[in-house]
């Protein structure tokens, strides 16, 4: 749906401003209801049996021990899921949550247990007797790339892949346009280097949970935190083999998501023993079970190749990208390659994915999948290049930034973007200019993402007292009911105070697919806007009923229906509230709904600029100041945008610094735990900058764009290239721990 | 295995339970008596989700027994508001924007009042080191400080 | 499990002593805890001795202090007296964890715990901390560097218990510090760790000294080397250097998740030459 004509000088009321948010109260009391805080009469607790092994054959599973303990009420293991034909997708989900014939990595689930207590539950999966084949394993990307590399999974490689090369190699992808060796050729300076990255985990707060229920007719209700109930309940009724129909599934209150709740892990495994006790089962993972099993992101290896002239011109872009996933082919490297150089206007370049699989767990979506290290390696070349010849870093990117008209390195072409804007709103703020101490160094960079927009359905209904209650069916992780309410407000003209958002269980709405992809306040936004606009005509038509005139001699403004045009004659306007107090006269409940596939949801762009210290002597990196250049299209909550862009940037920090997994030499995780996998605390912060940008999205009845992705996009290289301006030294190996940088700067 | 009786106050009210020896008083929070706003995001002390303050100090309450409550003082978050009206580090919470999923948002504000009942006039690095043991993933720290040192503002104006 | 509340040492000792399976003594509980909920640890029965008052208390003896083994970092950070006398040891306790660990984590159970790693070891070691322990058979004064023998393994007898960690009396002129390093700014087991204790002459040369790190081999250990290095000087660079040089040998760490031989052994010297100026300030000040 098109931006609406008048938006650039449209006065909006509500949208922009900073009302409170729906569920602030309850969050702040502790009363909101998350995953792990409901329960059922009868409820057993369900845990799960790991693998310790990072790759092994599950030669026999004996249960019987386990199953002998008294108030142990159901064990499953695979025998107990069908099995899934020719559905790959499905049948790798399942294998993840619950392992067939080989264990892939440390922590995948080989059983599970529903008990009635907790402490009955951990003594009986001790009594499960698995035994083992220990296979070699290989968990590096390169390495599993190798011919003679331990391999997962035969026969996986999809037609892509060219023959001989290890089966660890499933599929690879190719973006660009242009002849990369002339380009090259017209460059002053071809720079060639390899980039590494670490995977990372979303690390949200909340551990995933579930309660499931399943009675002996195939009706269940499932209780979980997701960021996409629809999903869950399509997946887990595949797995299962249920009616979609059969299956409710309600979202609970979620903490915390970034992509890594977009799939299932617990719930089927929750549905399949609720189904054999015949008793409600709830499943709460432990912290460590969230760092071995769930989804972190990939850990990736790129070349990169590019060539500029002297003036700071790219002439040439070339990247080679692989990213491993995990133990099963979808790593996000398709993404990694249409995103490495999106941000440019560039006559040749290339990029070329390889997606690997390894002994790692199954990755999952993590804020903008793929992109941030493809941004790494791309932006720290151009970084490098830039200084290389002496040139100011941002006036290199505005020289080759990507605007309107520009064909993108995968293939689209731009309509209005906001690169530009990012790029000189940097150079003129004051922290790009501030003085800088010794051992201190300044960075920037800029960072792309596509945003999503998808199935979406809202319904609207207006109340009898003229309230309004906006129905969607996306979890809400970080305040986008408040956005839905505004954007109601809005189209309505009524205040945000009359408006509640709330949401759906699947049974009670239409397909929504998951909160993903910086879709919500876009797709949600503009279904909201269209069934509000539904709403209207709906009241426009009772309005016309009652004064006699045709329906479209009436219009709504400012929240009450008017007669306009030639023959409405005159009529006192009728509120929202009037026409709904007498709806039950004029043809009874009123309400607006919207049901789309959207597309539009505009690409965003974001430039970044750091300030850190490093100390010479340990190599610790220190965060001296952060600020976020985005376009947000139009902020609908600006504190929300903001945090967005405040929380996107802080986990990028993360990934750049100190976040990693590690694995030992047996292929175990070594730091399955907060204190050793390390997210950024608070103390380790300035407070993070932000400027919104409003370059209104042609996409979007208002101009949104999804503003949640692109934020984490550009920190790795920004901080990459300040460290690099306050110590000499270039990292391109991920995370800059200390002894890393250390080790560089000795060495140079 | 036989069960400890534990004569306890939580939040001003008297409370009775009998909880298994090795059960953290998180536990005994949320599965014995309802009391679920106090979170559970790691279970080994690392992330400060399940923070309450017992005989006035602050703990991670999965790092107690529930056992150890006996004859304490306890303070959840359910306990943060009176009655209608809730704290003004609650209140600026939400005018800040300062929860985005809100997981993180009772141990914090328990912590976070710890912090001012101590020190009501904190730097921003007080702030910061006192809250360092509370994670937050969403938010990026800056609006969470931002609202403790508002709300401290409010406060020492009140008082 | 059994949960053992002793209301009095006697009680606690008798307790202990009459244990047949395995019973830890409960303190803070910040390791204990989290060994057991990570099933490294499944204890018969804990003994939790916050109950015992004596054991609560900080005490002034022979011009020292006498921390009971249930006081916990925060409660020592507010007693000014003893912050003043042993400003390092404070902080080094006060860097275990967050304010919440803060609450509860006792520096006897950061010895007993026997983590190479423990912040407050270094600092006790160099500040000649004795520990004191009590059994069925009595009490009995033990050097803290005695009491751990390796990762998780400590030199108590079974039955025996520390009942309280004694800070010598320090004479004028007198300074400590603690520096560790870590990859965050909190929330992290020391990488290395580095305590100095010295005292200095009225004209500003060092006269004695102690130098413990941490994190560098399976216990904590004191380094007379790198005390060597700095007696006699006024710590001026080339004896800090000498100081550096004599950590960074002394150092035999492995590799591990949290660091790398080479990153280990150079930080420890870094960290001594930083912590020493530290002490050198306040023994001063004391002046
Ligand atoms: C989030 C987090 C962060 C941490 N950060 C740090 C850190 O930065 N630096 C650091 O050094 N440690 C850290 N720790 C570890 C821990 O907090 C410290 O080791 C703390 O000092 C332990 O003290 P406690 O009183 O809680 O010991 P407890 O857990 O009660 O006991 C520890 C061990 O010692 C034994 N024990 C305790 N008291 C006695 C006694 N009096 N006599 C004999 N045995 C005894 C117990 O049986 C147990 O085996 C951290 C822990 C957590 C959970
Ligand atoms: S749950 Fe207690 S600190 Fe994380
Ligand atoms: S608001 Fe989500 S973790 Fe803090």
């Amino acid at each position: 749906m098109a931006l609406d004509t008048k938006s650039e000088t449209r006065q909006f009321t509500v949208v922009g401003t900073r009302p409170l948010r729906p569920d602030g109260i309850d969050k702040v009391t502790g009363r909101a209801r998350f995953g792990a805080d409901m329960t059922a009469p009868g409820m057993l607790i369900g845990l799960v049996l790991r693998s310790p092994h990072a790759h092994a054959k599950i030669k026999r599973i004996d249960t019987s021990a386990a199953e002998a303990i008294p108030g142990v009420h159901a064990v499953v293991t695979r025998a107990d899921f069908p099995v899934i034909g020719d559905n790959d997708f499905i049948a790798d989900i399942l294998d993840n949550c619950m392992a067939g014939e080989k264990a892939l990595y440390d922590g995948h689930a080989v059983a599970a247990i529903a008990a009635s207590s907790g402490a009955i539950a951990r003594k009986a999966l001790k009594l499960i007797k698995v035994d083992y084949e220990v296979l070699p394993h290989v968990t590096d990307v390169d390495a599993a790339m190798k011919p003679g590399a331990p391999v997962l999974h035969e026969g996986r490689a999809n037609e892509t892949v060219p023959e001989g090369m290890s089966s660890n190699v499933v599929a690879r992808y190719e973006f660009g346009h242009g002849d990369i060796g002339a380009g090259l050729a017209g460059a002053d300076r071809v720079l060639e280097r390899t980039y590494r990255t670490e995977a990372t985990h979303q690390g949200y707060i909340e551990p995933h949970a579930c309660l499931a229920q399943m009675g002996p007719d195939g009706q269940a209700d499932l209780w979980c935190c997701t960021q996409g109930q629809y999903m869950v309940r399509d997946t887990c009724a595949a797995i299962l083999g249920l009616k979609q129909g059969q299956l409710r599934v309600t979202a609970s209150e979620i903490g915390g998501g970034f992509g890594g709740k977009t799939t299932v892990f617990l719930e089927p495994v929750a549905l399949a023993l609720a189904r054999k006790s015949g008793r409600p089962v709830k499943m709460v993972m432990t912290r460590s079970e969230v760092l071995r099993a769930t989804g972190p992101t990939a850990s990736s290896s790129i070349d990169i190749k590019l060539g500029m002239t002297k003036d700071g011109r790219i002439t040439a872009g070339f990247a080679e990208l692989r990213y491993q996933g995990g133990a099963y082919p979808g790593s996000p490297v398709e993404f990694g390659a249409m995103s490495a150089f999106a941000p440019y206007d560039l006559d040749h370049v290339k990029t070329v994915g390889w997606d690997v699989v390894t002994n790692r767990p199954k990755q999952a979506a993590y804020r903008a999948p793929g992109a941030p290290m493809a941004a790494f390696a791309v932006e720290s070349a151009i970084d490098e290049l830039a200084k290389g010849f002496g040139l100011d870093p941002l006036e290199v990117r505005l020289k080759n930034a990507a605007r309107e008209g520009t064909r993108a390195s995968y293939g689209v072409t731009y309509p209005a973007i906001g690169l530009e804007a990012t790029l000189r709103r940097a150079k003129d703020h004051p922290h790009w200019t501030a003085p800088l101490g010794s051992n201190q160094g300044r960075g920037v960079a800029c960072g792309f993402w596509f945003n999503f927009g998808g199935n979406t359905c809202v319904s609207m209904n207006i109340a009898p007292d003229g309230t309004v209650n906006v129905i969607e069916g996306n979890p809400d992780i970080g305040g986008s009911r408040a956005s839905m309410s505004m954007m109601a407000a809005e189209e309505l003209g009524i205040s945000y105070d009359q408006v509640r958002t709330v949401i759906a269980d699947t049974a009670s709405l239409g397909l929504n697919d998951v909160t993903d992809g910086s879709r919500v306040t876009f797709a949600v936004g503009l279904a909201t806007i269209e069934a509000a606009r539904d709403a209207k005509r709906e009241m426009c038509k009772r309005a016309a009923m009652v004064w006699g005139i045709e329906e479209d001699a009436v219009e709504w403004k400012d929240g009450a229906a008017h007669p306009a045009g030639p023959n409405a004659g005159s009529h006192p306007p009728m509120t929202l509230a009037e026409i709904a107090a007498i709806a039950s006269n004029t043809g009874g409940p009123i309400a607006g709904h919207y049901e789309v596939n959207a597309e539009g949801a505009g690409v965003s762009f974001a430039t970044h600029m750091v300030d850190t210290e490093v100390d010479p002597e340990t190599g610790a990196v220190k965060i001296l100041r952060y600020t976020v250049f985005q376009d947000a299209g139009k902020a609908v909550h600006p504190a929300y945008v903001e945090g967005q862009f405040q929380g996107g940037a802080v986990q990028g920090i993360g990934w750049a610094l100190n976040e990693e997994y590690i694995y030992g030499a047996d292929g175990t995780l070594q730091n399955a735990g907060f204190l050793d996998y390390r997210i950024p605390v608070a103390s380790d912060l300035p407070m993070i900058d932000t400027v919104i940008l409003e370059i209104p999205n042609p996409g979007h009845p208002y101009g949104v764009r999804g503003v949640g992705e692109t934020s984490i996009v550009p920190p790795l290289a920004t901080i990459a290239n300040a460290v690099s301006a306050a110590s000499g030294v270039r990292m391109a190996d991920l995370p800059m721990s200390p002894p890393k940088v250390l080790a560089a700067i000795k060495g140079a | 295995m036989s069960r400890i009786h534990v004569t306890t106050t939580i939040n001003g009210d008297p409370v009775e339970y009998l909880c298994d020896p090795e059960e953290t008083l998180l536990d005994v929070l949320r599965d014995r008596l309802g009391l679920t706003g106090s979170k559970e995001g790691c279970g080994t002390g690392d992330c400060g989700a399940c923070s309450v303050t017992m005989n006035g100090r602050l703990v991670c309450s999965c790092l107690v027994l529930g056992a150890e409550a006996e004859g304490a003082q306890i303070a959840t978050i359910e306990g943060m508001a009176k009655g209608e009206t809730l704290h003004p580090l609650q209140r600026k919470f939400i005018e800040h924007a300062a929860l985005q999923c809100g997981i993180c948002t009772p141990g914090i504000l328990v912590a976070a009042k710890s912090l001012l009942e101590r020190n009501p006039d904190p730097t921003e690095e007080e702030a910061r080191y006192w809250l360092a043991g509370n994670l937050c993933r969403c938010t990026g720290y800056d609006k969470i400080i931002r609202a403790v040192m508002d709300a401290a503002a409010e406060m020492r104006e009140a008082s | 499990m059994q949960y053992l509340a002793p209301t009095t040492l006697d009680d606690a000792v008798s307790m202990l002593a009459a244990q047949a399976g395995d019973c830890r003594v409960l303190a803070g509980g910040t390791d204990l805890l989290v060994r057991m909920r990570s099933g490294f640890a499944e204890p018969d029965a804990v003994m939790d001795i916050k109950r015992i008052g004596a054991l609560r208390e900080i005490t002034t003896e022979d011009g020292g202090f006498r921390i009971g083994a249930a006081v916990s970092g925060a409660e020592m950070a507010e007693n000014a007296a003893l912050v003043a006398a042993w400003p390092g040891v404070v902080e080094a306790a006060g860097l275990i964890g967050s304010t919440q660990i803060q609450g509860r984590a006792t520096m006897a159970g950061n010895l007993c715990n026997a983590s190479p790693a423990a912040d407050s070891v270094p600092a006790m070691v160099a500040a000649g901390a004795v520990a004191r322990l009590a059994s069925a058979a009595g009490t009995r004064d033990v050097a803290v560097e005695d009491i751990p023998a390796g990762p998780g393994k400590t030199n108590l007898k079974p039955g025996e218990f520390v009942a309280s960690i004694f800070l010598p009396a320090r004479p004028a002129r007198s300074g400590d510090a603690y520096l560790r390093f870590i990859p965050r700014t909190e929330m992290d087991i020391a990488v290395v760790g580095c305590g100095v204790s010295l005292t200095l002459d009225a004209g500003g040369t060092c006269t004695a000294a102690r130098v413990a790190l941490g994190a560098v081999a399976p216990t904590v250990i004191l380094v007379p080397e790198a005390a060597q290095a700095i007696i006699g000087t006024k710590l001026d660079d080339a004896a800090l250097d000498a100081l550096a040089a004599a950590c960074s040998a002394a150092a035999k760490p492995i590799a591990d998740k949290r660091g790398t031989v080479e990153f280990r052994t150079h930080v420890a010297g870094v960290l001594a030459r930083r912590a020493a100026t530290i002490a050198k300030t306040r023994a001063g000040e004391q002046a």
